[in-house]
């Protein structure tokens, strides 16, 4: 229990004491440290293994996560990542299909998987004296899958069905989707995780077999165990299942295709006459905390906190508030990508406001901030977010395990994850403005925006498909 | 960067927008967690969970009279509340607000259900007295200041607007308006455009202070504070409000079985929701039923429909059920969505598999497999503040007792196959509603 104590800095730093309104921006955080007794080792055949302690309930989260998206597949095979993760759940020849799901749901367990374009993760969560059965069926599944085409054809059909849900239902989706493809012009961030519905129809067992044969693999793998467990029990657990798997040489996947220098701004419109509310989204090109030089990500997670984090930021009370041009708008940026990602904007005009006009009122906010920088108030709110948000993950084994699982997935440290709210508190205003300026330039931006059949007005190429709430949420993080 | 794919959906209650988690969360070891109750000086009541492993404070709490409390054709107004609590309270304007909490990261938050008005409070414990102190002037002295309402009232109007071709939003207010008809129940807890449009300042004071009150106020605490001190937070943060609170009394209402309705909309996937009458929580055959439920379409990955649709068929990515106990009512649903051209196929499968445990209830694997998830998912329900300040909140409101924490596993192991299958005749017997949104033809 001692061990989760936080790590307290023993003066403040002095971007506190330098800051201007102390009453009102007072240093309300300390510096913390994510998951600060969260110990990691190496298995002898390469999986990696982090352990995150927390003893407050007698459960534990299993994970393992492979080095592995849908940025890693074939020309032409899109989504079979994510067809893989499904087909996973179909069982071994030691376990056949649905045993595994059966335990688990029997123990009063927790599963799910989930894909993204740069990892792919399975866990169970189940009171921890179940942890070395869900160690055992896992390790299991890394390397005895057994896929017939009477299993893996009905699969399809229920992911063609999660393609219609997610986003032949809904033009916002495709949108997002359509302005993915524009952005990226030959990294294959821009294909759809889920998969083109035309190439889904193509996957089949032999490709997914094809695909875990490849990649899944322990040199390949991260194993996360967060609750209450110890980093020794964990290591002999370990050693007992996934250390028994010999693993494939070459398995880590190769570098992909990277984006060529932006020839200017881009832009699509998806009109559909179901869309009520039209609405545009930006995406902006920037490094990760993988590409970046040093301090970039930690400033770019600043800027976009500034610029569109919440109801104190620019965007909000210089679009939104007031009269302002939307009735919506902020900005979001995810520092762990395994290359370089995006920070996105999004916005839904007032009624009356053309969304051409939004987006230069968008970027208007933008010229400012990289034009006259940001204040001492803004980025002391700023950073104590981050590091209050660093204390609050603290509470949840489940998220701080996904936090390190999808770090480490993407190519970061432990020790870069666990020091990054220390390396907020860093951040200079000069270094949040330099990067405003190097990368939130509208000729290295692509923009989407969803409008209604009906409207004249066209910001670029034009789609038939379209709109909804979808492009005003953040991504979602939960998995279930 | 893209937000990773789930291979299964969330648990269909949240899709639904369900108040509150059934509370069935049933730790089954002997001291799962230590409850205590505190009393304010001022008189009120909070169930505190004392846990200083992480320095934060959560405060989860509920005013009974929820979305059902709006006046007739005022639909919407305690949603609209909700959005404008901390919009400016005080001396304090609505950036000025904002700013006090985003620069000490309080996370102050109210959302709204059919029966229950609630308020989501985190805080770091350093902060927890600036916390206590926004949480009173919000609750306490809120301003309902122009531009806010203005601001807040045209961001619902835009979301209700983009509902109105979602197909998913579409399913789930027709559902509501099938089952419970003109009751408070079959409108929409954040009413419609028009009915939003014409809310003000005045109808926001007014349901404030009829519904922000200490007689029908529940609080639930976690984290690093000491009952000492928490009595005295209790009665900063709820000791200016009003003691009673002046709730328009709501009828009980049968929903009703039977009924069809379709809404035309041009998408390829058509969207399913049957359900029907369920017993309310106070009902003797509310866990039997609880477990009923759980076979047929619970969130597990053997139930009847995600097994008959998802995996037998590949007819639906998301499959499943879910009960909706009402303080006035109770509900039953089932959920899927299939392409146009099989939507009939599914419905019939889940009408099947309705009928049939209506007809001869769950076989003793199934209930020895559902009991055995259930009781042994409770500590899961229990390892964060969040979730446990959630489940003590959840079983204040459904008016169980602070040891229901340690009974409530003896409560479903004590259940029977005869329990079971008299509670699914209740809840199935009856013809179920159905009501898809997608392609006319389908």
């Amino acid at each position: 229990m001692a061990s989760l104590t936080l790590t307290l800095p023993l003066s403040p730093s002095p971007a506190y004491a330098e800051e201007k309104a102390p009453a009102e921006t007072e240093a309300a955080a300390p510096v913390a440290k994510i998951a600060p007794n969260a110990q990691e080792f190496t298995l002898d055949n390469g999986m990696d293994v982090v352990v995150i302690p927390d003893k407050r309930a007698p459960v534990v989260t299993h994970m393992v996560w492979y080095r592995v998206g849908s940025a890693d597949e074939a020309p032409g095979q899109s989504g079979n990542a994510h067809f893989l993760e499904h087909l996973m759940f179909k069982g071994t020849k030691n376990h056949p299909e649905g045993e595994f799901s059966s335990r688990v749901s029997a123990i009063g367990g927790e599963e799910n998987a989930f894909t993204s374009n740069d990892y792919t993760g399975y866990y169970q969560r189940v009171a921890k004296e179940y942890l070395p059965e869900m160690m055992a069926f896992e390790a299991d599944r890394m390397s005895n899958l057994v896929l017939t085409d009477e299993v893996v054809a009905p699969e399809r059909d229920v992911i063609l069905e999660e393609r219609r849900m997610r986003v032949d239902n809904d033009p916002g989706s495709q949108m997002n989707e359509a302005l993915n493809r524009i952005f990226y012009l030959n990294h294959p961030y821009g294909r759809p995780t889920i998969g083109w519905e035309h190439e889904i129809r193509a996957l089949n067992t032999e490709t997914a077999l094809d695909f875990y044969k490849r990649y899944y693999t322990p040199s390949n793998a991260i194993l996360v165990v967060a609750g209450d467990v110890t980093p020794e029990e964990v290591r002999r657990l370990a050693e007992e299942t996934y250390g028994q798997i010999a693993s494939r040489p070459d398995s880590a996947r190769p570098a992909r295709p990277s984006e060529p220098i932006s020839p200017g701004a881009r832009s699509i419109t998806v009109r559909d006459e179901k869309v009520r509310e039209p609405n545009l989204m930006q995406f902006y090109a920037v490094p990760s905390a993988v590409t970046g030089a040093p301090g970039e990500a930690e400033a770019l997670s600043v800027l976009s906190d500034i610029l569109g984090g919440g109801s104190t930021s620019r965007f909000y009370d210089e679009l939104v508030r007031g009269d302002g041009l939307a009735t919506y708008a902020g900005a979001y940026y995810t520092p762990t990508a395994v290359d370089d990602g995006r920070l996105i904007v999004y916005a839904v005009p007032r009624s009356g406001v053309q969304l051409e006009t939004l987006k230069a009122g968008i970027e208007a906010s933008i010229r400012k901030i990289a034009e006259e920088g940001v204040s001492e108030e803004e980025l002391t709110r700023a950073k104590n977010s981050v590091v209050a948000d660093a204390v609050y993950s603290q509470d949840s084994q489940q998220s701080l395990a996904r936090i390190i699982g999808s770090a480490l997935a993407a190519g970061r440290s432990l020790e870069d994850v666990q020091t990054w709210p220390a390396r907020i508190q860093e951040v200079t205003a000069q270094e949040v403005r330099e990067v405003a300026q190097r990368y939130l330039d509208p000729q290295r931006a692509a923009t989407g925006y969803l409008k209604p059949v009906a409207d004249a007005a066209s910001g670029g190429a034009a789609s038939d498909q379209a709109s909804g709430p979808a492009a005003t949420q953040a991504p979602q993080t939960e998995t279930r | 960067m893209i937000a990773p794919l789930p291979r299964a959906a969330r648990p269909l209650a949240l899709a639904l927008g369900a108040a509150m988690s059934l509370a069935l969360a049933l730790p089954s070891q002997a001291k799962a967690i230590d409850i205590q109750e505190v009393t304010s000086p001022g008189g009120v009541t909070a169930w505190l969970v004392e846990d200083y492993t992480v320095p934060i404070v959560t405060v989860q709490f509920a005013f009974r009279g929820g979305a059902a409390q709006d006046p007739d054709g005022k639909e919407g107004l305690g949603n609209l509340l909700s959005g404008l609590l901390d919009e400016g309270a005080g001396e304090l304007d609505s950036k000025t607000f904002q700013t006090r909490l985003k620069n000490r990261n309080i996370k102050l938050s109210f959302d709204i259900g059919r029966d229950a008005f609630y308020g989501n409070l985190k805080t770091l414990a350093a902060n927890s007295e600036e916390a206590f102190e926004l949480t009173r002037l919000a609750l306490s002295e809120p301003r309902f200041d122009a531009e806010p309402v203005a601001r807040i009232k045209a961001q619902i109007i835009s979301k209700l607007r983009s509902e109105e071709t979602d197909p998913e939003d579409l399913a789930r207010k027709a559902w509501a308006r099938e089952l419970f008809g003109e009751h408070p129940y079959g409108r929409d807890r954040e009413g419609t455009p028009a009915t939003v449009e014409l809310l003000t300042a005045e109808d926001l004071r007014g349901y404030a202070d009829r519904i922000l009150a200490r007689d029908n106020l529940l609080v639930a605490v976690v984290g690093a504070i000491d009952a000492e001190t928490l009595a005295g937070a209790l009665d900063e943060m709820f000791g200016a409000l009003p003691e009673k609170a002046e709730l328009t009394p709501i009828a009980d209402v049968k929903a009703a079985d039977g009924k069809r309705a379709h809404i035309a909309l041009a998408v390829p996937q058509t969207v399913i929701r049957i359900g029907g009458s369920a017993m309310k929580r106070d009902d003797d055959d509310f866990i039997p039923a609880y477990i009923a439920d759980h076979i047929l379409g619970g969130g597990v990955f053997s139930s009847r429909i995600y097994r008959e649709v998802r995996e037998k068929r590949g007819l639906a990515y998301s499959a499943g059920s879910s009960l909706l106990p009402l303080d006035h009512s109770g509900a039953w649903i089932a959920a899927a969505a299939t392409r146009a051209d099989a939507a009939q196929q599914a419905i019939d499968i889940m009408l099947n598999e309705v009928q049939s445990l209506g007809e001869n209830g769950p076989s003793a694997e199934e209930l020895e497999e559902a009991k055995s998830y259930l009781t042994g998912n409770y500590a899961l329900r229990f390892d964060s503040s969040t979730k446990i300040a959630k489940q003590l909140l959840g079983i204040r409101l459904d008016r169980l007792g602070i040891d229901y924490v340690d009974e409530r596993n003896e409560l479903i192991r004590a259940v029977t196959q005869e329990d079971v299958r008299r509670a699914a005749a209740r809840l199935y017997g009856d013809p179920a509603s159905v009501v898809t949104v997608g392609p006319s033809s389908s």
